[in-house]
C-alpha cells in the first residue's frame, strides 16, 4: 500500500470507484479508566467526542484483560445512553401504596435530609436496626467501613448467594480461592479442568488463558452438567449430574491415594498432612490436634523418634502413622486419617459412577490424566527463591495441573465442602502457586484462615452513636466467635455467624426480606439497598418476595413489615419500584471509583494491581455517586473515622477520602503513588497527588513481582517479607494448608455436645453441627434433594448468565438485547423426544414451591436429567426503560419463583435457609422440577406481572428506530 | 495485497466481542450508523456486520458445540459486486476489500440475494446496503499507533481467535498459520473464492496414563514406610 498525501490526517484511500475517509480526530479525546459491566473490571480506552462515547476498546497495557475486551465491555456505549437511567431522587408519592411504582421527585438536599434524620434516630438508639447491604458491589472495602462506622453488624454485599463457598472453602484450606483470590498459571498449564460455570468471573483473563493453553498443545476439561459457553471449546466435556462434583473429586482422591499418588515433599512441608490429630471418640477435645503447652500443633519427628512442635524447622514429620501422646491419648496424622477416608470403597469410581452420572472408566483416566501431567511433564524453572526456613532453592518446580471453579460448584448447599475437595486434590497433587498451577493473587496468601473476626461484642453492637470495634464481616475459627446473643440468638439479621450458619463469611443477603419480614430475629427500621435487584432476579422466590416487600405490619397498621426502604441505583431495576427513597446513582463512566487491594482487587498472580475510574463524561442529569453520598453521609452523622477532633468533616468529598484515609499507617485505599511525593509503592504516606498519578498511568497501578517472589508464596521468605510489610499478611511466616479443619471440628464438637465453650440448644443445629462441619471434605446430597421426592421431582434445574450478559446490570443494554432477548428452557435432545416434547413446546416447570410456564428448547449439550435457563432475561414489563410489550417480559422468564429461600419445612423443625449449611451460600443450583407439556392455547409466560409505572420524567414513548452515532457530516463518505 | 481474516474456530467460545466491538466501531464509521430497529421493544434487531451462529455437532454425550463467527468473506469473485446494477458494490484493487459506495446505493438487494454467507445488511432507515469493511477505515489511518491499525473485531477478541492480514504474502501470520493449521475457505464448492478462512478444531493429542503410582497402597497403609522429608 502506498500513501502519498502529505497531510496524513486527510488521507483519502483512492481507488476505482470512491474515496474512504478516515476519521476526524481534531475533536476526539483519548482517556482511559476501568470497566464496570461486570465483575472482570479491566481497563478500558475510551475515546470521546464532545461529551459522547466513540469508542471503548481494551486497554492494552492493563494487566487484567491486555488489550482485548469482551461483549459487555464494547456494549458500554449503550449502557451510558440506557432509557432506563434514573435523573433525580424519587420519594415514593403520599398516599401511595409501596410497589405501585408512584414517585414524586425530590431535591438531594430533602433526600439526604430524610435519610440523615432516620439513620440518626436508628444510630442514636439500636444501630442493628439499619441493614445495608450490596449488590454487584465493588467497594465492599468503603461499604464495610461505613457500616462499620455507623454500627451495625447488618452489612453484607451479595457474596452469600454468590460466592462465599469458593471464597470460604479457599481461605480455610489453601489460604487463597478461586473466585477472585487465584487464578490459573496459563503461560506453563498442561491440563486444565473447569468445574462448573465459570463465565462469571475474570472473564477475559480466562479466555485469553484458554486460547493459550491450547496454543500450547494443553488439555482443556470440562466438568458441567451443560456444554455451553467456554465448555464450547474443551476438548473433553464430563456432563456430571448437579451437585455431585465433590463426590466426583473424592473418587479422584481415591484413585490418586490408592496408587500412593501424591507429592510427599509438598504436602510435608507445606500442609497440615503430618499434624497429629487427637483420636478420643465422644470425648471432649476428639479431633483437634495435639498441642504442646504454648499451644503449637505437633508431628512425629522420624529422626528424633518424639513429638516436636510442627512449624520448627529441620524437622522430620512422619506423613502417616499412629501414636500416643505423652498423656496417653491415641493420635493420628491427618494423611492417615485422610487416606482411611478416602481409600473407602464408598468413594471408588465404579461406586460413584452412577450418582456423579460420569463412567469409572472416565473417573479414572481423569485422575490418571491430572497425575501423569502433574509428576511426569513437571515444569522446572531456574528461578532462585528463599524458603521461609532460610533455605535456597535454584529452581521452581511446578505441577502444570490448573483448575478453576465458580458457580457450579458454588451454587449447592454442598459446596463448601465440594469446593474443600477439589483443594484436596490440588493439594496431593502438589498443584498450588507454582508454575502451570493455580496461583494466588496479591493480597492472597493469607493466614488460614484470614485473621479477621467479625464483630461478635453485644454491648458493643448495642451501644449506640458507636462504630464497631471490628467490621461486621470474617471468619470465625470457633463457637465462641460466633455473633450471638447469651441464649443463642442471631445477632444479625441474615443470622450470619449464628448456630445455623456458622461460617457465612459473605452474610446471607437472600435471607434479609424475608427474615426482616418475619421479624425473625427481630424487626428492623430500613433497609438500605445499593445496586442489587432483590425484587426480581437477584432474590430466591421473586413473587413472594415482592408480597414480602408490601407486607403491613398488623400491629401498626400504617406501616410496612419493612418500615423503610431505601434503593440506590443508576437504573430503573423492578427494585426501584419497592423504594420508599430512590437515590440515583452514576454510571461508571461518570465517577470516581477504586478497585482496593483492601477490597476485591485486580491483582494477577504476577502483579499487585489496582484501580481507578475517574469522571469523563459530564453529568446530565440530578444524579450522584453513592461513593459521594456515603461520604457526604459519614459526615453528617459524624462517624469517627470521618469527622475531625472538633466536629468538623474530616473529607471534603470522596476522592479526597481516598487520597487521605488511612486504614494503618501509610495504607490506604490505593496502593500506587504513595509517599509524599508519589515515590512509593504499596505503602507509603498519602500523597496528595495521587489521582493524578493514576490518571496520567492509564487509571491502574501494578508492582510486578520479581521472579524470585512469584511462587510457593505461601512459604516464599521474600515475598512473605513483603507482605508482612504492607500488611498484606501480619508477620512473615509460612501459610500452612489446612487440609484438615481443626476450626471445624470445634464446631462439630459443639453440636455433639462435647465442646469446652459455647453450644447450641437446639437438636437441629446441634444436628447440622455434628453432620456438616467434618474437618475433611465430605459429600453429601444437597439439602432440598433430601426433602423432595425425586420421583415426582425427576430433573436438576439449573440457570446461568450468558458470557455476554454475565454479572452485566445491561439486561436493558439495546445492543446485547439484539443477542439474546428471550431465554428459554433448555433440555437434552433425546430425553424430550422420550417425553414427547419439541423445541418451541409451552411447558409447565413446576417445583415444591411453585410453578412456572415457560417455552423449551432442545440441545444435545445438556445432561440428560437436567434443565437450565439463562436468568435474569426475563423482565418485569416497564422496567429498565423497556416498552412493557419487551419479549423479556411477555416471552422471557425467571426460574427464580420455583427456587425457595428455605428448606421444605419438616416437622419439628423451625424454617431453614436453603443455603450451604456451613457458609450460607445461596443453594440456587439444587433445585429440582417437574416438567409436563402446557396445554393448547397455554402460551405466554408465567407467573404474569404488572407493568412497572414509568417513573415522573419518562413518558414512556420509546423510540421504534436508533441511530446512534458520532460521525459527524464531516467524516461521512464524500 | 488481498486482506482478510483468519478466524480460529478451535478457541472460539462465542462470546460476541467481536461482534459488539464491530457494531461499535461501525455505528460511528464510513457508513454509519448501523441503525437498530425496535431497541426497546418485541423484537430488537439491527444492523451488524458481523454475527455469531453456533451449532452442536454429534450426539450426546458426544456433542460438540462450534461457534461460528460469519462475516463479509471478501471473495476474490465476488457475484454481490457482478450483480450490483448501480456500481455501488465493489471489491478494491489494492487489497481486495469488498465495499458499497452508501452513494450509489439504491437498495436494491442483488447483492444480498447474490452472497451465499448472508454477509449484506440493508439498512432500512438510509435505504442502503452495509457490509464488513474490514475496518478500512481504521487499517489505514495514519493518526492511530501501529498496533492498533486492525479491524475492531480483531482488536477485541478475548481468545484471540481472530487475525487479520495479507493472505497474498506467504510470509504473513495469517498464511503461515493457514498453512499449520490447515485453515480452509467456507463453502469453497461455490466458487467465490473467499478471501477469508477458518481454522480447524485441533485434535488432543492423548495423555499417557501407563506406569502411574503402584496399585494397592490401601493394603500398603497399615505399615506404610514414610519417606524422610525435611522440613
Amino acid at each position: 500500500m502506498r500513501f502519498w498525501c502529505a497531510n496524513p490526517k486527510l488521507i483519502p484511500i483512492f481507488n476505482m470507484n470512491a474515496i474512504v475517509k478516515i476519521e476526524n480526530h481534531d475533536n476526539q479525546e483519548i482517556k482511559f479508566t476501568t470497566c464496570y459491566m461486570c465483575a472482570c473490571r479491566c481497563g478500558i480506552k475510551v475515546t470521546l467526542e464532545e461529551n459522547k462515547v466513540r469508542f471503548i476498546q481494551g486497554n492494552r497495557n492493563h494487566p487484567t484483560n491486555q488489550g482485548v475486551l469482551c461483549a459487555k465491555g464494547s456494549a458500554g456505549i449503550m449502557k451510558q445512553y440506557s432509557a432506563a437511567k434514573l435523573r433525580k431522587p424519587l420519594m415514593r408519592k403520599p398516599g401511595a401504596e409501596r410497589g405501585t411504582g408512584e414517585f414524586v421527585e425530590i431535591e438531594w438536599d430533602q433526600a439526604l435530609d430524610i435519610l440523615t434524620e432516620r439513620l440518626s434516630e436508628i444510630r442514636s438508639t439500636n444501630p442493628s436496626k439499619l441493614a445495608f447491604f450490596t449488590g454487584r458491589d465493588q467497594m465492599q472495602a468503603l461499604t464495610g467501613l461505613w457500616a462499620q462506622q455507623f454500627g451495625t453488624p447488618n452489612w453484607a454485599a451479595h457474596g452469600g448467594f454468590c460466592s462465599v463457598n469458593m471464597a470460604a472453602a479457599g481461605l480455610y484450606s489453601i489460604g487463597f480461592s478461586f473466585w477472585e483470590f487465584g487464578a490459573p498459571d496459563w503461560d506453563y498449564a498442561k491440563y486444565f479442568i473447569m468445574w462448573g460455570v465459570a463465565e462469571d468471573h475474570s472473564s477475559n483473563p480466562i479466555k485469553i488463558g484458554l486460547e493459550k493453553l491450547k496454543r500450547h498443545g494443553g488439555k482443556f476439561v470440562s466438568v458441567n452438567p451443560v456444554r455451553t459457553g467456554y465448555s464450547a471449546i474443551a476438548d473433553e466435556w464430563i456432563p456430571i449430574k448437579p451437585g455431585m462434583d465433590g463426590l466426583l473429586a473424592l473418587s479422584v482422591v481415591h484413585v490418586l491415594l490408592s496408587r500412593e499418588l501424591f507429592d510427599w515433599e509438598f504436602l510435608i512441608r507445606y500442609t497440615n498432612s503430618a499434624w497429629l490429630v487427637v483420636d478420643t471418640p465422644g470425648q471432649k477435645g476428639h479431633g483437634l490436634f495435639l498441642r504442646d503447652e504454648q499451644g503449637n500443633p505437633l508431628v512425629w519427628d522420624m529422626e528424633k523418634a518424639g513429638f516436636v512442635n510442627a512449624l520448627d524447622k529441620d524437622i522430620t514429620p512422619a506423613l502417616f502413622g499412629d501414636y500416643v501422646a505423652p498423656d496417653g491419648r491415641p493420635v493420628r496424622t491427618v494423611m492417615t486419617l485422610t487416606a482411611e477416608r478416602y481409600l473407602d470403597e464408598r468413594y471408588a469410581p465404579e461406586n460413584v459412577a452412577q450418582e456423579c452420572g460420569v463412567s469409572a472408566e472416565t473417573i479414572e483416566r481423569m485422575a490418571l490424566e491430572m497425575a501423569h501431567v502433574a509428576f511426569k511433564e513437571t515444569v522446572e524453572l531456574d528461578i532462585q527463591w528463599t524458603d521461609s526456613w532460610g533455605r535456597q532453592h535454584d529452581k521452581v518446580i511446578g505441577r502444570p495441573v490448573a483448575m478453576y471453579a465458580m458457580r457450579g460448584i458454588a451454587a449447592h448447599s454442598n459446596g463448601f465442602h465440594a469446593c474443600r475437595a477439589v483443594h484436596l486434590i490440588q493439594i496431593m497433587l502438589g498443584a498450588l502457586d507454582g508454575p502451570g498451577n493455580f496461583r494466588a493473587r496479591a493480597p492472597y496468601p493469607k493466614p488460614i484462615p484470614p485473621h479477621q473476626l467479625p464483630e461478635n461484642n453485644i454491648d458493643i453492637i448495642n451501644a449506640p452513636n458507636t462504630p464497631l470495634s471490628k467490621t461486621p464481616l470474617g471468619f470465625p475459627t470457633r463457637p465462641e466467635d460466633l455473633v450471638i446473643d447469651k441464649q443463642g440468638n442471631p445477632l444479625r439479621i441474615d443470622k450470619a455467624y449464628s448456630w445455623e450458619i456458622p461460617i457465612a463469611s459473605h452474610g446471607l443477603m437472600h435471607m434479609v426480606i424475608t427474615n426482616a419480614t418475619n421479624h425473625d430475629p427481630y424487626p428492623i427500621d430500613t433497609l438500605l439497598l445499593f445496586m442489587s435487584n432483590m425484587a426480581w432476579n437477584s432474590t430466591m422466590n421473586t413473587k413472594n418476595v415482592q408480597d414480602m416487600l408490601r407486607e403491613k405490619d398488623p400491629a401498626k397498621p400504617d406501616q410496612h413489615k419493612i418500615p423503610f426502604l431505601v434503593v440506590v441505583d443508576a437504573f430503573h431495576s423492578e427494585m426501584v419500584n419497592f423504594a420508599d427513597l430512590v437515590l440515583p446513582d452514576t454510571t461508571y463512566l461518570e465517577r470516581h471509583d477504586t478497585i482496593s487491594l483492601l477490597d476485591r482487587p485486580i491483582s494477577e498472580p504476577d502483579a499487585a494491581a489496582d484501580a481507578i475510574r475517574y469522571p469523563l463524561l459530564k453529568l446530565d442529569r440530578d444524579v450522584r455517586p453513592w461513593q459521594e453520598v456515603m461520604v457526604e453521609l459519614a459526615g453528617r452523622l459524624k462517624f469517627p473515622a470521618f469527622t475531625n477532633a472538633d466536629g468538623t468533616r474530616k473529607f471534603k468529598d470522596y476522592p479526597d477520602f481516598i487520597v487521605n484515609y488511612e486504614r494503618a499507617p501509610g495504607i490506604g485505599f490505593l496502593a500506587g503513588w504513595r509517599g509524599k511525593n508519589g515515590e512509593k509503592s504499596l505503602k507509603g504516606e498519602p500523597n496528595p497527588k495521587q489521582w493524578e498519578k493514576y490518571i496520567e498511568n492509564e487509571s491502574f497501578f501494578a508492582h510486578h513481582w520479581p521472579d524470585s517472589q512469584k511462587y510457593n508464596r505461601f512459604a516464599n521468605k521474600e515475598y512473605l517479607d513483603i507482605a508482612a510489610d504492607v500488611g498484606f499478611v501480619g508477620k512473615s511466616e509460612p501459610i500452612t494448608m489446612q487440609i484438615y479443619s481443626e476450626p471445624l471440628q470445634k464446631f462439630r464438637l459443639a453440636g455433639q455436645g462435647l465442646y469446652d465453650g459455647p453450644q447450641p440448644n437446639n437438636p437441629v443445629d446441634r444436628e447440622r453441627l455434628a453432620k456438616y462441619f467434618d474437618p475433611l471434605p465430605m459429600w453429601y446430597k444437597p439439602l432440598e434433594q433430601e426433602r423432595v421426592d425425586g420421583e415426582e421431582y425427576p430433573f436438576f434445574a439449573l440457570t446461568q448468565r450468558p458470557m455476554l450478559m454475565y454479572h452485566s446490570w445491561d439486561s436493558q443494554n439495546v445492543w446485547l438485547r439484539q443477542i439474546l432477548a428471550q431465554n428459554y428452557m433448555y433440555m437434552n435432545r433425546g430425553q424430550a423426544t422420550r417425553m414427547g416434547l419439541k423445541d418451541f413446546d409451552w411447558i409447565w416447570v413446576e417445583s415444591h414451591n411453585g410453578k412456572i410456564r415457560c417455552q423449551m428448547r432442545t440441545m444435545e449439550g445438556t445432561q440428560e436429567n437436567t434443565v437450565w435457563t439463562w436468568n435474569a432475561i426475563g423482565k418485569q414489563g416497564g422496567a429498565w426503560g423497556l416498552k412493557p410489550e419487551a419479549s423479556e417480559a411477555k416471552s422471557g422468564f425467571l426460574l427464580n419463583h420455583l427456587i425457595s429461600e428455605l428448606l421444605p419445612a419438616k416437622k419439628g423443625e423451625r424454617r431453614i435457609t436453603n443455603s450451604d449449611p456451613v457458609t450460607g451460600q445461596a443453594a440456587w443450583f439444587d433445585l429440582r422440577v417437574k416438567i409436563t407439556k402446557a396445554a393448547e392455547g397455554e402460551v405466554g409466560s408465567w407467573p404474569e406481572f404488572p407493568a412497572i409505572k414509568p417513573l415522573p420524567w419518562d413518558d414512556g414513548e420509546r423510540p421504534d428506530v436508533l441511530r446512534y452515532s458520532t460521525r459527524t457530516d464531516d467524516d461521512k463518505q464524500s | 495485497m488481498r486482506l482478510g481474516l483468519v478466524i480460529d474456530l478451535d478457541v472460539c467460545v462465542g462470546c460476541h466481542a467481536c461482534a459488539i466491538a464491530c457494531k461499535e466501531w461501525n455505528a460511528s464509521g464510513t457508513t454509519a450508523p448501523l441503525t437498530d430497529y425496535q431497541p426497546y421493544g418485541a423484537k430488537p434487531s439491527g444492523v451488524w456486520f458481523n454475527r455469531i451462529r453456533s451449532y452442536e455437532v454429534g450426539e450426546y454425550p458426544h456433542n460438540k458445540t462450534i461457534n461460528f463467527p460469519m462475516s463479509c468473506m471478501h471473495c476474490e469473485d465476488a457475484d454481490c459486486v457482478t450483480v450490483c446494477p448501480t456500481g455501488a458494490s465493489y471489491k478494491r484493487a489494492e487489497d481486495g476489500i469488498v465495499l458499497v459506495d452508501q452513494t450509489k446505493c439504491m437498495g436494491c438487494n442483488y447483492c444480498s440475494w447474490a452472497c451465499p454467507y448472508g454477509a449484506r445488511e440493508l439498512d432500512r432507515e438510509s435505504g442502503t446496503m452495509k457490509k464488513c469493511t474490514l475496518c478500512i477505515d481504521r487499517i489505514y489511518d495514519t493518526f492511530m499507533p501501529v498496533e492498533e491499525r486492525q479491524p475492531a473485531c480483531v482488536l477485541t477478541c478475548p481468545a484471540h481467535a481472530r487475525m487479520f492480514g495479507d493472505m497474498d504474502d506467504a510470509n504473513s501470520a495469517v498464511s503461515v498459520v493457514i498453512r499449520e493449521r490447515g485453515g480452509y475457505q467456507l463453502m469453497p464448492e461455490l466458487g467465490y473464492n473467499p478471501t477469508n478462512h477458518y481454522l480447524p478444531v485441533r485434535k488432543a493429542t492423548p495423555i499417557s496414563t501407563e506406569n502411574l503410582g503402584k496399585l494397592g497402597f490401601k493394603g500398603r497403609l497399615k505399615g506404610v514406610v514414610n519417606k524422610v522429608v525435611k522440613r
